[in-house]
C-alpha cells in the first residue's frame, strides 16, 4: 500500500499481472477466446456503450493482451497501451486517429525500410502525405511544417545504422507546431531509452522484435504517454468531437489522459481490425519478463562486435553509437548510457560482392530480415529489406549497396566474433 | 495538497471512508461522462444522490433528482462536481453552507480552481481536481487494466472476480502515481497557461 516506485526489471516481471481472480493461478493465462457472455442486458449495453470496464470480443479486447498493454505502458511510463497485430498495424492505427485525407505527418528520413514503403505508398492512396526531414538536421523539421501537419514520426534508434535520434530537439519542434510526437522506440527498448521522458507524446513498438525478444511472435504496441491535449482548435476530431460511432461520446472529455489510447481501440482496432492473438500476446510477456538481462547482455555483446570488425581489414567503417569515435556517441551517452542498441550496419571494401559473400560464409549468424532476435541475424539491406527504394534513397537512409547490417544477439561474443573472423577472411 | 499529482493514498483514503456522494451537474443523458461516473459509482456500492435543478421530478437509475445540495435533507460525505472550472466556485461555495459539512469535495477531469480548493481546504474539507472518481477505482482496484490502462498497482494476490453492486479492494501495492509523471507535468503547463 505504501507509494514506492518499483524499478525496471519488477515492472517487467509484475506490471499487468495478478493471480487469476478465478483460478488463482499465478503466470498469465492466454484466454483464447473470441467472446465474453454478459451479466444481463443492462451490463451488456454498458459495455457497447463505453460505461463500463470489461471485455466483449478480442478483436476490442482481451484479457491475456491487457496484461500486456499495462506492462509496457507501465515500462514506458505511459497512461495506457493498446496491442496489435504487428508493428506495422501499430502505425496505421496511430496514424488513423490524428489524420484526414489531405492532412500530413512528418517522418524521420531515417526509418524502417518498411515504414518507408508503408508512409510511401500504402498511407498515400489513403490521402495521408509524408513529408521527409533529416534527424540530422533538426531545422528540416521545422521546414516541412505547414498547417496540415498533424503529427511528427522518429525512431529512437533508426534503422538499419542505429543512429540516435535527438528526441528532445524534434520534441521541442513538435510543441511549437501544436502537433504529437510518435517515437518507434522499437530498436531501443524501454529498457535502454524512454521517450516519453525526452517529450515523445506516443509511443509505437513492434513487439517481434527486442520486446518479445525470441524470433518466435509476430506484435505491435500503441503507448498513450497521456501528455498532448487533443481538444485544441478542433484538429483532432477523432478525440474531441462527438463520435457517431459511440451515440455521441466525446473521447478527450470522457477518458482524459488516456484518451488516445481508448479512440485507438474504439475506433481504430474495432474498425479496421488488426487484433493481437492472445497466444502471442502470452509468448511476448514471457519475453518481456527477462527484457533487462536479454537487452543488457545484446548491447555488451553488439559493443564487442562493433570493436572488433572496426579493427577488421576488410571492414571500411563500421556504424556503432555505442564506439566512441561514431558521429553518434555524444546522442548515444545521453539517450541510451545502458547501450546503443544492438542493431547496426557496417561496410566492407569489397562492396556489394563482398556483402553478399560475407552473409553466405556466416555459420552462427542467420541470413533473415528481422532483428531483436535472441539469435544473431545478418541482412544485407540493399539486396532486401530496403530493395524497393531506389540507389539515391537507399544511401540516404543508410543502406547503401556496401552495407551490412547485424542484429547482435545473447551468444557467447567470443564465438560471434569467431564466426564473423572466418567469414570475413578468406 | 499539491494538486498537480495526489499520492495514490490520499485518493484511496477518499474512496475508502465516503459513502455517500452528492454528484452536482449529473446527468441523464447517458453518453455523458457524469453519467458514466454516476452509473458506474452506483454499481460499486456508493450511495448516490443526482443534483441538477433541470431535471427535477425525474431520477437517474433510480434515484431522485435534487435541485441543491441543501435540499438534500441529511449529511452527505463528499460532492462531486461535474461543471466547467469557471462554474466550480459558486458550487463550493454552497458546499459551505451545509451542516455538517462534506468531507470531501472532488472536481471531475478538467476542472480545476485553486482558489475555490483554498476556501473548502481551510474549513479541513478534502479536495480532489481534474480527476474521474470511475477512473480512480477502476486504477486503484485494478479493474481499468481491462482497458489496457496502466493502473500503477502490483500485487501478488488473487482479486475476487469483480460483480456488480460489490466494492472491490483499492489496497493494491502503489506504483505512486510516479510512472506518468510525464502525464501529471503536462496537466500542470495546461493549468498554468490557462
Amino acid at each position: 500500500m505504501s507509494d514506492r516506485l518499483p524499478g525496471f526489471s519488477t515492472l517487467a516481471v509484475h506490471a499487468g499481472a495478478q493471480p487469476d481472480p478465478t483460478t488463482g493461478a499465478r503466470a498469465t493465462p492466454i484466454y483464447q477466446t473470441t467472446s465474453f457472455v454478459f451479466n444481463d442486458a443492462d451490463h451488456a449495453a454498458s459495455l457497447f456503450g463505453l460505461q463500463a470496464f470489461g471485455n466483449i470480443y478480442t478483436r476490442i479486447g482481451n484479457p491475456t493482451n491487457a496484461v500486456l498493454e499495462e506492462r509496457v505502458a507501465a515500462l514506458e511510463g505511459g497512461t495506457a497501451a493498446l496491442a496489435v497485430a504487428s508493428g506495422h498495424a501499430a502505425q496505421v492505427v496511430v496514424l488513423q486517429q490524428l489524420l484526414q485525407p489531405g492532412d500530413e505527418f512528418i517522418a524521420a528520413r531515417k526509418l524502417y525500410g518498411g515504414s518507408i514503403n508503408q508512409f510511401t505508398h500504402a498511407f498515400k492512396s489513403f490521402g495521408w502525405n509524408v513529408v521527409w526531414a533529416d534527424p540530422d538536421d533538426i531545422a528540416s523539421f521545422e521546414r516541412a511544417v505547414t498547417p496540415r501537419t498533424k503529427a511528427i514520426f522518429i525512431e529512437s534508434i533508426a534503422n538499419p545504422a542505429g543512429s540516435i535520434t535527438d528526441i528532445e530537439a524534434i520534441s521541442t519542434v513538435a510543441r511549437k507546431a501544436g502537433v504529437p510526437l510518435i517515437v518507434d522506440n522499437t530498436l531501443a527498448s524501454p529498457y535502454l531509452i524512454r521517450p516519453i521522458d525526452h517529450g515523445a507524446d506516443i509511443v509505437v513498438h513492434s513487439l517481434t522484435k527486442f520486446l518479445g525478444g525470441h524470433g518466435n511472435s509476430l506484435g505491435g504496441i500503441i503507448v498513450d504517454a497521456g501528455t498532448f491535449d487533443w481538444s485544441t482548435g478542433g484538429k483532432y476530431p477523432m478525440l474531441s468531437e462527438p463520435r457517431p460511432e459511440y451515440h455521441g461520446i466525446r473521447l478527450q472529455e470522457t477518458f482524459g489522459n488516456f484518451a488516445f489510447a481508448i479512440a485507438c481501440r474504439v475506433l481504430g482496432l474495432r474498425d479496421l481490425g488488426p487484433a493481437l492473438s492472445p497466444f502471442n500476446a502470452f509468448m511476448i510477456l514471457t519475453g518481456i519478463e527477462t527484457l533487462p538481462l536479454r537487452m543488457q547482455k545484446h548491447c555488451d555483446n553488439a559493443k564487442a562486435v562493433a570493436e572488433f570488425l572496426a579493427g577488421h581489414p576488410a571492414v571500411a567503417s563500421v556504424n556503432y553509437a555505442g564506439l566512441p569515435s561514431d558521429k553518434y556517441h555524444q546522442l548515444a551517452r545521453k539517450y541510451a548510457p545502458k547501450g546503443a542498441g544492438a542493431v547496426f550496419t557496417f561496410s566492407l571494401k569489397g562492396g556489394y560482392d563482398a556483402g553478399v559473400n560475407l552473409v553466405s560464409k556466416l555459420q552462427l549468424f542467420s541470413h533473415l530480415a528481422n532483428v531483436g532476435d535472441t539469435r544473431s541475424l545478418v541482412i544485407h539491406p540493399a539486396s532486401t529489406t530496403h530493395s524497393q527504394l531506389d540507389d539515391a534513397a537507399k544511401i540516404k537512409s543508410g543502406a547503401g549497396p556496401d552495407v551490412v547490417r547485424l542484429s547482435v544477439g545473447i551468444e557467447d561474443k567470443e564465438d560471434l566474433i569467431a564466426d564473423l573472423e572466418q567469414a570475413l577472411g578468406a | 495538497m499539491n494538486h498537480d499529482a495526489y499520492p495514490d493514498n490520499y485518493i484511496r483514503g477518499i474512496l475508502n471512508s465516503v459513502k455517500s456522494i452528492a454528484m452536482v451537474g449529473a446527468s441523464p443523458v447517458n453518453v455523458r461522462p457524469s453519467y458514466f461516473a454516476f452509473k458506474y459509482l452506483a454499481q460499486r456500492g456508493y450511495d448516490m444522490i443526482p443534483v441538477n435543478p433541470g431535471h427535477v421530478g425525474k431520477d437517474l437509475l433510480g434515484k431522485p433528482f435534487v435541485a441543491s445540495l441543501s435540499d438534500i435533507g441529511r449529511p452527505i460525505d463528499m460532492v462531486d462536481i461535474f461543471r466547467n472550472s469557471s462554474h466550480i466556485l459558486p458550487v463550493v461555495e454552497e458546499v459551505l453552507t451545509l451542516d455538517p459539512l462534506p468531507k470531501v469535495i472532488w472536481m471531475q477531469l478538467g476542472a480545476r480552481d485553486d482558489a475555490a480548493a483554498a476556501k473548502a481546504e481551510s474549513v479541513g474539507i478534502k479536495v480532489v481536481m481534474n480527476r474521474c472518481p470511475k477512473i480512480e477505482y477502476g486504477r486503484l482496484s485494478s479493474e481499468i487494466s481491462w482497458m489496457g490502462v496502466n493502473s500503477r498497482t502490483l500485487s501478488s494476490k488473487r482479486a475476487p472476480a469483480p460483480t456488480q453492486g460489490m466494492r472491490l479492494s483499492l489496497n493494491r501495492m502503489s506504483v505512486g502515481g510516479g510512472d506518468t509523471a510525464a502525464s501529471d507535468r503536462a496537466a500542470k503547463n495546461k493549468s498554468e497557461q490557462s
